[in-house]
């Protein structure tokens, strides 16, 4: 029990972070309309691939005969920046569709 | 030093990430924020990869980390390129699937890496902190069953909404899916306190237990619901990203993590309270569960079909004229011809609106994107309050593919398993013409009432087609 004590004590900065998070993140699409539910959700959708930075991490730190790091690491890499840059370019393919809307083509 | 200025670049990529965040949410600024938020991703890629470094050592494997990235981005760039817009959701879930399964990949790599260490003092040196090993283990086990939940559960969710896999369900299943969840967090608990001799093998039976609860927990929801459970997912993976976070004690995949797992589950309630349903009720919920007792609840009454040219003629005459488009819509590709046979009626002096359910098509806000492709005018989607208000002074509902949003059991009938969702009060209006390619129930597996009603006339045929023979016919009449 202690050690939990001692792991939010050590870790306080980070708790706080998570605590303010949560609000900025309830906080900051509270007033979507309904039409951009999905964009939207693509768009979170391409944020969390900032698991990649984690990803990155493990395998610059794999050593060179750790094979299991490597590997994992590697396809942790792919699979990554598949979320990373799939995400945003869905988010932006969907979003090109309204933005055309707004400005009509000149005829 | 730069070590340094990577800690600036990550608080640059957290302001972005919460900006665009902010500017997604509306229309105006949608593609701005994505495009922001995509920035800041990329800086912090590039930062760590360059200027991370670890008690004073820097990153290696430069050939795996940039081969690793230039296959995931061409891949990703390529699948996110071609895919239809009617297959949307089902990439999304696919590449949340990806983030998830990354998630995991990290925790299993680092536990093998604390496993392996020779000491086994109570505390633990690990990117520059000092850890109580239970607090290390912890986060890893943490992000390993959050990350593989969300990876089968997207799976699955991509299969079900690509058609490749069926809902199922057996007698008992939420028994089994809780006591699946609470044997993962008591072996998980029991390996945090009591740190076993055995912690390899424990390690990996807790990481096929929740491959098994991810693929258990979205098998038996209904393909109808696969919104909200890829919007629930999603968020999941973002506190699997913050745990990765926690580890490293890197602040922007924790900001990044929680954010999107926070405004995820906001998302996820929104959409629960567009459908008027709580969220236990859909995952615990009544899809799936109970169909057997709705498949012989109504009965098959008789229905009238409408000519093409009837058709034409009903539409072309009236003052008001609102489309409800649906899913039928999105499949047939017929979004192009909607708008056409939209503008000719508007010249006839016609005056057209569409009437848009929030969770019409697959994902909330799917059939705006789908409208919006073929060029619809924004000020033309009504939402569903405001074609709610507008039905009582409409002549004509031409409904698109759409089922389960225009369903009066949803009002009516209490053993529906869709009781309780707000519909599109199609029959307010003085005519409803329904068309679709059979009479085959919709996505939710049930009989719909509203066609056996006499305002309903069928037109039966896929929608694409239909559009353009009505488009023919209006020109004629």
């Amino acid at each position: 029990m202690t050690s939990v004590f001692n792991l939010i004590h050590e870790h306080q900065a980070i708790i706080y972070i998570v605590v303010l998070m949560i609000f900025v993140g309830i906080e900051v699409i509270g007033s979507v309309p309904s039409v951009l539910h999905t964009p939207l959700m693509s768009g979170a959708n391409a944020i969390h691939g900032v698991v990649i930075i984690g990803a990155i991490i493990v395998m610059g730190k794999a050593e060179a005969d750790n094979y299991l790091a490597l590997a994992l690491g590697f396809l942790a890499v792919v699979l990554g920046t598949l979320n990373v840059v799939g995400g945003f370019v869905v988010t932006d393919r969907m979003l090109e569709m309204f933005s055309k809307k707004k400005n009509p083509p000149k005829l | 030093m730069e070590f340094n200025i990577l800690s600036l670049i990550y608080l640059l990529a957290s302001v972005t990430f919460i900006v665009g965040l902010k500017m997604l949410s509306h229309p105006t600024s949608a593609r701005k924020g994505n495009a922001v938020a995509a920035a800041g991703m990329t800086l912090a890629i590039v930062g760590t990869i360059f200027l991370y470094n670890e008690d004073g050592e820097t990153l290696g494997n430069y050939g795996w980390i940039f081969g690793g990235l230039a296959i995931g981005s061409v891949v990703g760039t390529l699948a996110a390129r071609r895919v239809k817009m009617t297959a949307m959701p089902e990439m999304v879930s696919l590449f949340n699937g990806m983030g998830g399964a990354c998630a995991a990949l990290i925790s299993i790599v680092e536990f093998d890496h604390l496993i392996h260490q020779p000491s086994l003092s109570q505390t633990f040196l690990f990117a520059g902190i000092e850890w109580p090993k239970e607090g290390l283990l912890l986060i890893i086990l943490l992000g390993l069953i959050i990350g593989t939940v969300s990876f089968a559960g997207s799976m699955v969710a991509w299969g079900k909404l690509n058609g490749s896999l069926r809902d199922f369900s057996f007698r008992g299943q939420q028994a089994f899916n809780i006591g699946l969840l609470l044997l993962i967090l008591g072996l998980a608990t029991y390996m945090v306190v009591a740190l076993p001799a055995n912690a390899q093998l424990l390690f990996y039976v807790i990481f096929a237990l929740s491959i098994l609860y991810g693929l258990f927990f979205v098998f038996p929801i209904g393909g109808a619901d696969m919104p909200v459970v890829i919007s629930l997912l999603n968020s999941f993976t973002g506190v699997a990203a913050a745990c990765g976070g926690f580890l490293y004690d890197n602040k922007v995949m924790l900001t990044g993590g929680i954010l999107v797992g926070a405004a995820g589950t906001l998302l996820t309630i929104l959409m629960c309270k567009a459908m008027n349903r709580s969220l236990t009720n859909v995952l615990i919920g009544a899809f799936g569960g109970n169909t057997a007792a709705v498949a012989g609840g109504i009965a098959q009454g008789s229905y009238k079909e409408i000519s093409l040219s009837d058709a034409a003629v009903v539409m072309s005459y009236a003052n008001k004229v609102m489309i409800v488009p649906g899913y039928g819509l999105a499949v047939a590709q017929a979004q192009h011809a909607c708008h056409e046979l939209e503008k000719l009626l508007a010249a006839k002096g016609v005056k057209v609106s569409y009437a848009i359910h929030p969770v019409a098509g697959r994902m909330p806000g799917h059939m705006n994107v789908l409208l919006a492709e073929a060029d619809v005018s924004y000020e033309k989607l009504l939402e569903m309050e405001q074609a709610n208000e507008a039905f009582p002074t409409t002549d004509v509902v031409l409904i698109l593919g759409a089922n389960d949003v225009v369903n009066p059991a949803a009002k009516s009938d209490p053993a529906s398993p869709i009781y309780g969702m707000p519909i599109l009060d199609v029959e307010l209006a003085k005519h409803v013409i329904v068309n679709k390619r059979s009479m085959k129930p919709g996505y939710a597996g049930i009989e719909n009432d509203l066609f056996f009603r006499p305002k309903t006339s069928m037109l039966f045929g896929d929608a694409k087609k239909v559009l353009q023979d009505l488009i023919t016919e209006v020109k004629n009449s």
